[in-house]
């Protein structure tokens, strides 16, 4: 087996000094810039626990007596949920298409991170609209069969679970994929031969194998549910998130919603510590296999493979697409103007100059977190990565609120030079935003930055120095070409998930700054799905562009 | 050659980094903040949505000189960050839906009171702040809808009657989330008291046939299609839906006639307390309430005009006269808390 298990990085063989000398070439003082990022995302974090100050108890007292026990109940039977059903469709699919060869694989190795590309709020008021009492489907089973009492009811904990769930099961799919295909079938063969059935192979060998990748993936999903509001209010399923919106926008009283938005902060920490520490047994180093000798399904089970991936993508993607085209086309033309070309530019010259900064962070905190070995700096790592369990518009506050206060610092500091500015320096420019970005998707980047360096094998770099390469060459020639297509994977999901992102763009977005996302948001706060078609299809088709290049360049 | 793209691309992703650098901290136009009262330029923060304000803002724009930039997003957002920004706001217009998100940027001291003979003759006394701090710009009607083909009109009255046993089964209802039901249950609890209210609402929940909607519009489409048979809905959802059906198999009914009149809200605007620009937002709120301005600002949207002198357009007013509840509307923000404990309370979602 190729599990090697290394507690100090790349050089273990190599003391201590050395190994700090391949470090500075990559970045010349680590420590320092963790703190600075760490800061960057505490800063609002901060601002959030400065909530508990004050206590208001009878605002407390109210949600004790009336919603806290179920809205906890609902939430954690939404991450069950939506953690087994990602879990499950994307370590299937991936196992699928990475592993076996079925009609159609080719298409379906790179179809099936399309929904990728689809919001989660916009896959919810599709389906309602679609599935829902009125909507198309269950008119036209009544106008067939008389009745359709006998259809689930949409807006229910199933229905936000599967919409949650087909939004969010490409993160696993692609990770657990990723790891699948650097296992190649070989991983497997040698199982069988040691006598082991196709189902234990699976889940003794392949599956551990995979598991940090998947982990992370999960962690990824489960994060961005638990921040999610946008479809549990399309679908009025109450969760914590709706507890803090009402402490919000209906008490007014945001150092609740604070409160109680840093509780939520604590479990996520507490789930990805937990996760983090069953894991530390040991590090999973693996070979890349060139071999690409597949499992061929036949017969029915090549029918199945075939039918069930084309079901996947048909409702998660395809029929909501084809919806949303619909609506386009009743709607017409008419709300397409010039300003769109101005929407999409802004889009996409956010999300890349967010993805390159993001990705950047990333790197800076997965090469100390492999370099550095003291205690509080992991931890600094740990907690960079929490902005994505919190809710946008929560975030984005606290966000605003840290950047503020950095403004009224700089005015003073510019006052002190005899300057006076007329207004903020950050805040009504695209700074804090694009900070605002990178603080909440630096998890969505550093998950497979990090993953691609623990794929990284310590003896690799060592037996490329004792062959006398030097710190330079083992930079460019081992390190940069293993984690190039985890970078690029980092990239391009922070891309994607910037062009959705909704409440931080609305809060932070210089004048004029409008995106996509901010057009969709016109028009659906007001109920007005059908207007958002545009929008929403412009925000899909921009995003489709990254993810064809993701699979493309993963599939090499 | 695959050198060559990555160098291409690379280089591409550099000069879209490059053009973005000058967006990085914002232009400023005034130096100095102070002295120069330039009435050049109002700044809006606004919850009502673009398509609705626009156009308005443009024509303001063409008449006056007056270039007006402008912010969206939802109120509470909005008033966090007048708050963080403080003394050096850009924003000199707050402008919002609903009563009860008025009344909280008044009472968050966010607000200045403004003294306009205009706007005081223009908006009548119940759709404006006492204390002059902000100004209802429309009017919208939160009334009982009905399919025609099931439900005879004689048998409504009134909101509380929607909790009679004969709808049983067949109301339809919005969440309690939206701050449209929260103001409907806020003035409900001024009128009725607070032990009659909670006994409507439980009602109400008892006779629900679906669970609650996200919004009016999906609500419409299930009296249509047979889930039920009532429902309560602004008035404005209703008109756009008669746009894309024109026939529609729905009608609105106005209730309370004999006693206080349909609950009515407002959406409308108040001039920002460290506003740069006073004089001219006060300006620009006048001329919004102005008999020009206010046919397309309520019409836009499809709700009626707050200045008396303006008639609604021909939809709106093909819905009917009715007599509206005249409780001033600063009452939705001061017992919204109460009545969302109140809804939490009944089990109305």
């Amino acid at each position: 087996m190729t599990k090697i298990i290394s507690e100090t990085g790349f050089f273990d063989s190599q003391p201590e000094l050395k190994s700090r000398k391949y470090f500075r070439l990559l970045i010349s003082n680590g420590r320092l810039w963790v703190l600075l990022i760490f800061a960057m995302v505490v800063l609002p974090l901060l601002v959030l626990a400065s909530s508990w100050l004050t206590i208001e108890t009878e605002i407390w007292s109210h949600l004790y007596q009336t919603s806290l026990v179920e809205l906890l109940k609902n939430t954690l039977v939404l991450i069950i949920g939506v953690g087994l059903g990602v879990s499950v469709l994307g370590v299937g699919l991936a196992w699928l298409t990475a592993i076996c060869d079925f009609p159609g694989r080719r298409f379906f190795d790179w179809a099936l991170m399309l929904p990728l590309a689809m919001p989660t709020y916009v896959l919810a008021f599709v389906s309602i609209g679609l599935f829902d009492f009125s909507g198309p489907v269950q008119s036209g089973i009544r106008s067939i069969f008389g009745s359709s009492d006998w259809f689930p009811e949409v807006r229910s904990t199933g229905g936000v679970i599967s919409v949650m769930v087909l939004v969010l099961y490409p993160y696993v799919y692609m990770l657990a994929r990723g790891a699948f295909m650097s296992q190649g079938p070989g991983l497997m063969e040698t199982a069988r031969i040691l006598g082991a059935g196709p189902w234990s192979a699976f889940f003794k060998v392949s599956l551990p194998m995979a598991r940090p990748a998947i982990a992370a993936g999960v962690a990824l999903a489960l994060m961005e549910t638990l921040a999610d509001f946008g479809a549990v209010s399309v679908f009025n399923y109450d969760t914590f998130t709706s507890a803090i919106y009402k402490a919000w926008y209906g008490f007014f009283n945001i150092d609740v919603a604070a409160q109680l938005a840093s509780l939520l902060l604590l479990f996520a920490l507490m789930a990805l510590l937990t996760e983090r520490m069953t894991r530390s047994r040991g590090h999973y180093h693996l070979a890349r296999k060139k071999d690409q000798h597949r499992i061929r399904l036949v017969a029915w089970r090549a029918v199945a493979a075939t039918l069930f991936s084309s079901l996947i993508l048909a409702i998660a993607f395809v029929i909501p697409f084809i919806q949303l085209s619909i609506w386009l086309l009743q709607t017409g033309l008419r709300e397409l103007d010039s300003r769109y070309l101005g929407l999409a530019w802004h889009s996409v010259q956010l999300a890349l100059v967010a993805g390159t900064i993001t990705l950047l962070f990333a790197v800076i905190l997965a090469f100390s977190q492999r370099f550095y070995k003291e205690r509080w700096l992991k931890f600094c790592v740990s907690m960079s990565t929490m902005g994505y369990a919190l809710p946008g518009s929560v975030l984005a506050v606290g966000i605003m609120i840290s950047f503020v206060w950095i403004d009224d610092r700089i005015a003073g500091v510019l006052q002190w030079f005899g300057i006076s500015s007329s207004g903020p320096v950050l805040v009504g420019g695209t700074a804090a935003l694009l900070l605002a970005y990178a603080v909440r998707f630096l998890a969505v980047a550093f998950g497979p930055v990090d993953t691609g360096l623990q794929t990284i094998k310590p003896s690799i770099t060592s037996a490329a120095r004792s062959l006398g390469a030097t710190p330079a060459d083992v930079v460019r020639r081992i390190i940069v070409p293993i984690l190039t297509p985890g970078l690029l994977t980092a990239f391009l999901l922070v891309f994607v998930d910037v062009m959705k992102e909704m409440p931080a763009t609305l809060l932070l977005r210089p004048f004029g700054w409008d995106t996509f996302a901010v057009r969709i948001y016109e028009m659906t706060s007001e109920g007005e799905w059908e207007r958002a078609a545009l929008p929403a299809l412009s925000l899909i088709l921009v995003g489709l562009i990254p993810v064809v290049i993701l699979v493309r360049r993963s599939a090499h | 050659m695959k050198k060559v793209v990555v160098s291409i691309v690379l280089a591409v992703l550099a000069i879209i980094i490059l053009m973005t650098v000058r967006s990085l901290i914002p232009e400023f136009t005034d130096v100095t903040g102070d002295n120069v009262q330039s009435s050049e330029e109002v700044v809006v923060y606004s919850s009502r949505k673009e398509h609705l304000i626009k156009p308005l803002f443009d024509l303001y724009e063409q008449q006056s000189g007056v270039k007006i930039s402008y912010l969206t997003d939802e109120a509470a957002p909005l008033m966090a960050r007048l708050k963080a920004e403080g003394r050096n706001s850009p924003a000199d217009i707050f402008m919002t839906v609903d009563a009860g998100n008025l009344w909280q940027a008044a009472e968050q001291g966010l607000l200045q009171a403004i003294d306009s003979e205009v706007l005081n003759s223009n908006v009548p006394a119940h759709l404006r702040d006492a204390d002059n701090r902000w100004f209802g710009l429309s009017v919208r009607a939160r009334t009982i809808v009905y399919s025609t083909e099931r439900v005879k009109p004689e048998a409504l009255s009134t909101y509380e009657a929607l909790g009679d046993s004969q709808w049983q089964g067949r109301l339809c209802l919005r969440t309690s989330k939206k701050v449209y039901n929260q103001s409907l249950v806020a003035t409900m609890m001024a009128r009725l008291g607070e032990e009659k209210t909670a006994e409507v609402i439980k009602a109400w929940v008892n006779n629900l046939a679906t669970p609650v909607f996200s919004d009016d519009t999906n609500l419409m489409e299930a009296i249509i299609a047979g889930q039920c048979d009532v429902g309560i809905v602004n008035t404005y959802y209703f008109g756009r839906l008669q746009d894309e059906t024109p026939n529609i198999p729905l009608k609105l009914f106005w209730p309370n006639q004999q006693d206080r009149g349909v609950h009515i809200n407002i959406s409308g605007a108040g001039v920002v307390k460290n506003a740069r620009h006073p004089k001219a937002a006060q300006q620009l709120l006048e001329w919004l309430s102005s008999e020009q301005a206010q046919e397309k600002f309520a019409g836009l949207n499809k709700e009626y005009p707050v200045n008396p002198q303006v008639t609604a357009t021909e939809q709106v007013a093909s819905w009917g006269q009715y007599k509206a509840d005249d409780i001033n509307v600063e009452v939705a923000g001061r017992l919204q808390v109460a009545a969302i404990m109140l809804m939490d309370r009944v089990g109305y979602k």
